[in-house]
Order: C-alpha cells, then structure tokens, then sequence
C-alpha cells in the first residue's frame, strides 16, 4: 500500500480500515516469512551441494550390502569403522597419503617461494624487459598442462627422475599464477615503507623478508592454500610419471581402490574420505585468508 | 634516466646493474622451470609432431614433415573431438558461473550462522576430480547407484549412454569446481561497495534490478577473470573423463585431453599425441584471446 | 660536522625540472626550511639529499663527504615521512630499534638508545603496542624516535605535521624546535606551511616550480621579499599587490593608482627609469596599511592616501581584517588590531602607509625594485 495510494482522492476509505498496530504487525510477519523463505532456499541448496559429500561419509560406514538396500539408509546407525582400516592397508592408503604429502609440501613451499621473489622483483625493482617477462609469466597460464606432458614425461625421463618425487615435483615448482598474486600484493604495500627501510639501512633481500613478506601476509596465505590443493588433487602428471605403488599418489590410488574394491562399496567411499580430510582441515584454517588474500588485487584484474 | 643523462656517474650505473642483476637472479628460478618444462615442450611438440610413428613398438619413428598434421587434423576423430570438448566447456562454464554467482548472492545477505552456508557452498573446493569421479560413478552407477533409484536414470544407464554420457560428466565437472567458483564470486562480490546496494535501494529498485544494475556490472571483472579461466581448464579436464568414462562411450566423451592422454599412453603414438597437444594449445589460446578481446569490452572497470 | 651542501643539483622527469639549478648551504646546528606551494619541487630536493632519487646534474655534500652517488642506507642520515612510514607489523619498540638493528649495534648499546629515545619523546608507556593502536600524534612521534636513535648527522622532515590537527600542530612545532635545539642537529625541513616556515626554522628557503625564489632568515625575508612570489606566499593575510602607472612629476617619480598617488623612494625611481617600466607592482602588507585621519597627513609627499571603498569587515576577535576595493576595483586588505576604531562597510575613505614599507616590484619579473635584496 502505498503512500499515493493512500492519499490519492477517490479511494476506497474501507480499503484503510487497519489501525497502525496491525499495519505494523502484518509487516512484521512478512518479514518473518521472508526470512525463513530465504533461509530455506539456503538450507536447500547447501543439501543439494552436500549431499554427495553426506552420503559418501555415511555409506563408508555401512556394509555393502547396506548400501545396495533399497530404500537406502540415510544414516549409520551402526557405524563399521573397518572400512577406513580397509582402505588404509588393503588400499594402500597409508604409502599413497604420504607420497602425496611430500610431493605437495615440496610444489607448495617451490611455488611460494618462487612467487615472492618474482613477485617482487616486479614490485620493487627496475631492470629492463620487466614488462615483457611479466607478460612471458603470465602467458603460463595459457599453456594447458596436456600440451606438456608428452615432451616433460621426455625430459623427466631423461633427467633420470623417473617414478620419483623429484619428477613428481619440478615441473610445477613456479606459476605464473603466483607471481602474478604476489605482485599485487606487494604493490598494495604504502611506498614510504621502502623509503624508510632504505634509510634505516636495508637493502632489498632484508626489506623482502622482514618488512614485504609479514605485510603480505594475507596473500602468502591464499597462495599456499591454492597451491597445496592443486598440488593434492593432481591426478594427470603422477599417472604418467609413476610406475608402482612406491610413489603413487592419494588420487591415483583411490581410483586403484575403486578398480580393486569392486563390490566393497564402502571401502571405496572409505578411501574417497581419507583423501579429502586433509584438504578439509587445511581450509578449515585457511578459509578467512583464502577470501582476503584473493581481494588483495588479484581478481580484481 | 637516459644513457646520454650526463649525471649517470659510474658509482650509478654500477648500483643500477647491481639492481638490474639482482632482479633477474631472482626471476631466475621461475623462469628455468617455465623454459623447461612449459616453453621448450610447447616448440619441442611441433618438433615432435613431424614423426609418424609405427603401427608396431620397436621400430624406428619416420619424419614426415607437416604431413602428420595435415592428417592428424583433418581426421574425423579429430574433429570430433574438437567439438565434444567445446560441447564440454558450453555445458560447465556457463552454468558453472551461473550458479557460483547465485549461491554468492545467496550468501552474501546479513542473517544469522550465514558463514555456516557459505562455508558448505565452498566444500567442494576440496574435492579434486578423482574424488568427484568415484563419488558420482557409484551414485550413476546402474545397479547401485542412488540417482537411478530415485529415478534420475536413462536407458542405457547414463554413463553408458552415448547421448547423455557427456552432460553426466559434465554435472559432475559443475559440482567439483563449485566450491572455487563460489569463493571468486564471493570475493568479486565483497569487492562492491555497500553504499552502491543502499543508494540503489533507496532509489527504489527492487532486489531483482539491483542485481541487473548495480551487482552484474560491478562483478563484471571477476565474472569475466572467471570465465576466460574456468575456460581454461574446462579444456584441460581429464580425471573425470577418465575415472567414469574414459572417452567413451562410442568416443563421445573424448575430449581433447583425453585424447592426448590415450594417443600418448595406450596407443603409444607420441608423434600424434605431439600434434594433438599442439592444436589444442592454438585452441585454447585462440579461445582465451578471443575472450580477451570481445568480452573485455562489456566489462567495466572501476579505477 | 652536519652541513649540507647543494651546488647546482637539478632534477628533470623527461623535459620539465623538478628542481632547476639548486644551490643551498645548510649549516650545522642550523634549522633550514624548504617552503612551497606543492608542486614547487622542495620535497624532490629533500628526497635528493636523502639519496632516494638521483640528481641529474649537480653534487650533494652531507658533512664532509660527496654523496651524490652514496646509496640512501650509507648516508647516515633520518628522515621522517609525511605519512610516519611506520612499520605496521612492529610493535613501537621494534619500530624504534629497527635502524639499529641493519647496522648490527650490539642488544645491550641497542636497548639503552631505544629506551632513551622512546624517554625524550614520551614514548616509555608505548614501547610494546603497535601503529595502529596509537593516535596521529604518538605515531609522528615513533618517527621521530626512529629518526634520532641514530644520531643521524641530518635529520629530513618532509611535511610532518601536515597529518595533525590544528592544535596538535601548534604543541608539536614547538617541541620539535626545542628538540632541536637540544640535539644540536641539523634539520631540513620541508612544508607548504608559511606559519611553520617563520616559527621554526634558521633560514627559510621559498621555492617555486622548481627554483630558489629566495632565502634568508624568517624575519628578512618578511620584511625584504625578493620577488612577488616570496611577497605573496609569506604572511597572512598575503601582501597587497596592485599595479600602478609610472608618472612623473617633475623630478619625481609616483606610482599612480587610481586616486591616489604613491612616491617612489630615489633608488627606486632610478632603478624604474633604468628600466623604462611604464608600470609598476606595490606591495604593501595589510598591518601597514591605516585608514587616514586628519592627523595621518603627515605621512609623506603627496600623503593624501589612496581613495577606496569598504565593502567587508571581518572581525576575527584579536584583529580585524577590513577589505577595500579601490576605484579601479582592485582589492587591497588592511589588517587592524582589535581596539581600533572600525570603518562602516560601503563607506569610502583613504589608505596610507609608511613610505618605509612599500615595496616595489617589476611587473614583467617579478623582481624588487631598489637595493637591498635578502
């Protein structure tokens, strides 16, 4: 009801018949539905979203023949941790868990390194071609990795890393992601800072370290995060560069779960789980940095 | 700071080049990897390329030139490849954005516990394809599956179904990159400035223009970093592929990078593996130039 | 010894000069200002002499020693930023301490000259929060601590006040005049600020898009401006400038405003026929300036004053600042003290002033006429 509506001349006065409380108590009770509206909208759609995650959890802790009833059951009354023993032994879990956490804390520590000194190399310093190597580090990122990998299997092999974590590794040790992420933000940085440091006595090396990196904090955070999920989840380049279970890594191994557990369901959903759990708990600290390391310039373009 | 500046003294210059070295030293690192293992495989491709390989293992591999290429890129395995990948990236990129957006706009209201949702709309940032891949063959699976029970099911079963096996890989792509798609959206959508959603509201726009008006344009840099990225790598997918459907079946899931994958790997013809890399890198660039060029126009940015 | 030395130092970005042809002696002990409008090249100067930007022609001289080609950190000198440059991720006390720290002075030596110079600046409560829980002025205040716990042999301020508010500025200047004063040290200065110019240095040195426009001590180049540009920028309210025609009258030579006339000093006369000037620029300051009375003819030949108008009485309490237009419409203000008698507004009157304080200058230059330049 508008207030025109109200004043224009020729209404119907018995539309107005509502005394002001109840005016007041309609409106508040159309917020009232728009909220839970919304929150059911929300709630809808976070189901959708988790329920594959939900039921993976749920059948890895129920027999198989649980899980092939119909209609299926929707929560463990009666849990069978055995599962998870299973995938770690039979699968192999506890070998392929730790190659992929070596392969991925040596690309994670390669590629932050790499990407705070390119990173402020193009910040801080002037030296010629600066523009165009910056445009040759982003052009990395045009480059779909399976346009590599016949060559690099090549290179690897010949560098005698095959089925090793050092193949595993060096390919993937810079991006130009982030040099690109560490740039930004070292140019958010206040340019008196450099001044000062300069005057009180410190040269680039020491500034980076002591002064640039602390402040960039929230950029080195998001980094780290992105590179050790993409580290984790790469299934192409360890399918090709290894050869047995010695260095095989989490994702590889869960797909050989899966071809091996063939009827044990919950096994493979089992193993799908112990894959996922260190992500979870790394994003469970990192969640806030990942938002606030990205809006330090980076999607901003 | 001309060469010909008289002031450039020697002490300068010499500070100048110190300047000069140190930045390169501390390229350098970055730079050996992206020559070796990015740069250098791109060219030793074509190289590679120009060899025809034998039908058997153990004999020599023959050069030939641009002939390979000719034939390799005309064949109709080829160009239907071409075609299931570009299908491919229609059926995830679009929706893909589509549905990060929404859930971002969903997620960015002042209720309570909304950190609760955004941190479920995230989730799937911590799945990776394989994980995806196995999660969702069991649900498609046929016999016991949860999808076909609910009666989500074709005839053949989907993953077998060769006019619906893509867009099962597809659903399954969606849902995986989900989680990252929704943090940029998120991000892009902190980046608007309250004042622009209250002027707006008190201007009297409902919340369906607000969203046309004030959030599309303003979002519109991180929809499109989203976008020519997202692109990017719906062209590079290839766990799922290979996880629930390895290319087939009857090929129509065989996407250009699991093409690659099976030239190379089970077919060992690395000679056509190299000119199969080299094509879909000039697609893939040609693709993210072309965005660059025609969708960067409608995009505002803000100084 | 913390004398500074710029001889013909010049900066150019491209083809524009940012500082052209420089030449200052800063002495030590000595309080020298830089003052300008922005723009003027005086914060390039100092960031010259601090070895942040290069010079492109000319040499700079810190103590005894030629740094033009010395990188900042071996200078040995401490500059306090604008906008204090602290270190948002040090606590104060790590702040402080930071320059000792690159030129590996042992803990113990260390420890006392940051707690003394955290003492003399009030800082002692402070030490372990961090910048941003401090207020603007405890902030400039870690600078300065960082500043002086080096015993730098100069100290560069650029513009450090400028972040404070009014009153917080008045407190600060005097305290940094006084701990200046008990340092012994040696200050460039840089504001756009007149007041913090005549306050607080030695010496003030105006410049303008680049070139020394003048420099002296506050008091002469007050009373003395060499050229239009000094004239206007230092007091407040500015100096009266108006042109006037050259006439003769006999031997004489007035300055001819519409209606009045101004006698021109023999020096000065000699110095405008020399040059043939047709016209001329007066500069009187507003606080020479009186409304004539009977009594007041007796300032000087052809003292009956200047015909003007009063259009606005300001009344600022302590003083009051009456403008005036002159026939020809141009503006002069007369500043007088509170207990004077104040003219109704609309009501025409006449303007005289002591012969001594007029200033002449060439309109085409700029520059004072007659002897005695600053």
């Amino acid at each position: 009801m508008s207030v025109e509506a109200v004043l224009a001349p020729g209404t119907d006065d018995t539309k107005l018949q509502r005394t002001p409380e109840q005016e007041i108590r309609r409106q508040h009770r159309r917020r009232l539905l728009g909220k839970i509206a919304r929150y059911a909208l929300l709630t809808f759609l976070a189901i959708v979203i988790l329920f594959p995650i939900y039921i993976t959890i749920v059948n890895s802790l129920l027999l198989p023949a649980d899980i092939t009833r119909r209609p299926p059951k929707l929560f463990p009354t009666d849990p069978q941790w055995g599962s998870y023993a299973d995938a770690w032994n039979q699968g192999h879990m506890s070998t392929y868990m730790v190659n992929s956490a070596i392969v991925t804390v040596i690309i994670t520590l390669g590629q932050v390194v790499t990407a705070i000194l390119a990173g402020y190399a193009f910040a801080f310093l002037e030296f010629p071609f600066k523009r165009t190597l910056f445009v040759v580090f982003l052009a990395t990122l045009m480059v779909p990795f399976e346009v590599t990998i016949v060559t690099n299997v090549a290179t690897i092999s010949n560098l005698g890393l095959y089925n090793s974590y050092a193949g595993l590794a060096v390919p993937f040790l810079a991006t130009g992601f982030g040099a690109f992420l560490m740039r930004q933000a070292f140019l958010t940085l206040p340019h008196d800072l450099r001044d000062a440091a300069a005057l009180d006595g410190y040269g680039h090396w020491r500034f980076l370290w002591r002064v640039a990196v602390p402040l960039a904090r929230p950029a080195v955070a998001a980094l780290t995060v992105f590179a050790f999920l993409a580290a984790w989840n790469q299934y192409l380049w360890p399918i090709l560069i290894t050869k047995d279970d010695q260095y095989r890594t989490v994702q590889i191994g869960l797909k050989q779960l899966q071809q091996t557990s063939i009827d044990q369901y919950n096994i493979t959903f089992a193993g799908a789980i112990i894959a996922v759990i260190p992500l979870v708990i790394l994003l469970l600290f990192f969640q806030r940095h990942l938002v606030r390391g990205l809006t330090a310039g980076a999607v901003k373009g | 700071m001309s060469a010909t500046s008289p002031a450039v003294t020697p002490a300068r210059r010499a500070r100048r080049r110190r300047e000069r070295g140190l930045a390169y030293l501390l390229l350098l690192p970055a730079l050996i990897i992206f020559v070796t293992f990015v740069f250098w495989p791109l060219v030793h491709n074509v190289y590679l390329g120009m060899f025809r390989n034998p039908p058997f293992p153990g004999l020599p591999s023959k050069y030939v030139g641009f002939d390979q290429y000719k034939d390799v890129l005309t064949s109709q395995d080829f160009l239907d490849s071409v075609k299931t990948t570009f299908l491919f990236a229609i059926l995830t990129v679009p929706i893909g954005i589509v549905l990060g957006l929404g859930l971002a706009v969903l997620a960015h209201q002042q209720l309570h516990g909304i950190g609760v949702y955004r941190t479920i709309f995230s989730s799937t940032v911590a799945t990776s394809v394989a994980v995806a891949a196995v999660i969702f063959g069991t649900l498609m699976n046929p016999s016991i599956g949860l999808l076909p029970w609910l009666g989500l099911t074709t005839n053949p079963p989907i993953l077998q179904n060769p006019d619906w096996a893509l867009a099962a890989v597809a659903l399954v792509t969606v849902w995986q990159t989900l989680g990252l798609t929704f943090i940029l959206m998120a991000s892009g959508l902190q980046g608007v400035p309250d004042e622009l959603f209250e002027a707006a509201e008190v201007d009297g726009a409902g919340a369906w223009s607000r969203f046309w008006h004030v959030t599309l344009p303003m979002m519109s840099p991180t929809i499109f970093f989203t976008v020519v990225v997202g692109t990017i790598f719906a062209f590079q997918s290839f766990g799922q592929i290979d996880i629930l459907t390895q290319g087939g079946p009857l090929k129509k899931t065989n996407v250009l990078t699991f093409y690659i994958y099976d030239t190379l790997q089970r077919q060992s013809d690395p000679g056509k593996a190299a000119v199969l890399a080299v094509a879909l890198f000039f697609i893939t660039l040609i693709l993210a130039l072309g965005q660059l060029r025609f969708l960067e126009r409608r995009v505002s940015y803000e100084r | 010894m913390g004398r500074v030395v710029l001889d013909h130092v010049s900066k150019k970005f491209d083809d524009v000069a940012a500082v052209d042809d420089l030449s200052i002696e800063v002495a030590d002990e000595e309080f020298l200002v830089l003052l300008g409008p922005s723009g003027c090249g005086k914060s390039t100067a100092l960031r010259m002499i601090a070895g942040l930007e290069d010079p492109t022609a000319g040499t700079i001289v810190i103590g005894d020693r030629v740094v033009t080609d010395v990188e900042a950190k071996d200078r040995d000198v401490a500059m306090v930023f604008q906008s204090y440059a602290l270190y948002p991720h040090m606590t104060v006390r790590k702040n402080i301490e930071f320059p000792l720290r690159s030129r590996k002075v042992p803990a113990a030596e260390r420890d006392q000259l940051v707690a003394d110079a955290a003492e003399s600046l009030g800082l002692g409560a402070l030490l372990d929060r961090k910048p941003a829980q401090l207020s603007g002025g405890q902030r400039q205040r870690v600078a300065l601590a960082r500043a002086i716990v080096r015993r730098p042999q100069v100290f560069l301020m650029d513009e450090p006040l400028s972040n404070l508010d009014a009153k917080l500025r008045v407190q600060t200047r005097a305290e940094l005049v006084e701990l200046q004063r008990r340092l012994k040290a040696t200050i460039v200065y840089v504001t756009h600020d007149q007041v913090e110019a005549m306050t607080m240095g030695h010496r003030i040195a105006v410049m303008s898009n680049g070139v020394l426009q003048q420099i002296g001590r506050p008091q002469d180049v007050y009373a003395k401006p060499a050229n239009l540009f000094v004239a206007r920028f230092i007091g407040s309210p500015p100096m009266n400038t108006v042109t006037g025609r050259v006439v003769a009258d006999g031997v004489d030579l007035f300055a001819e405003l519409p209606g009045g006339r101004v006698p021109l000093a023999p020096e000065v006369g000699a110095a405008v026929r020399e040059a043939g000037l047709e016209a001329v620029v007066i500069g009187v300051r507003p606080e020479d300036l009186t409304f004539a009375t009977e009594a007041s003819s007796f300032y000087g030949v052809g003292g009956r004053g200047v015909e003007a108008t009063v259009t606005v009485v300001e009344s600022l309490g302590h003083e009051r600042h009456v403008i005036c237009r002159l026939t020809d419409q141009q503006i002069v203000i007369v500043r007088q003290d509170a207990h004077e008698a104040a003219p109704r507004e609309e009501s025409a009157t006449r303007l005289v002033a002591d012969p001594a304080a007029i200033h002449l200058f060439d309109p085409e230059s700029g520059r004072r006429l007659g002897t005695d330049d600053a």
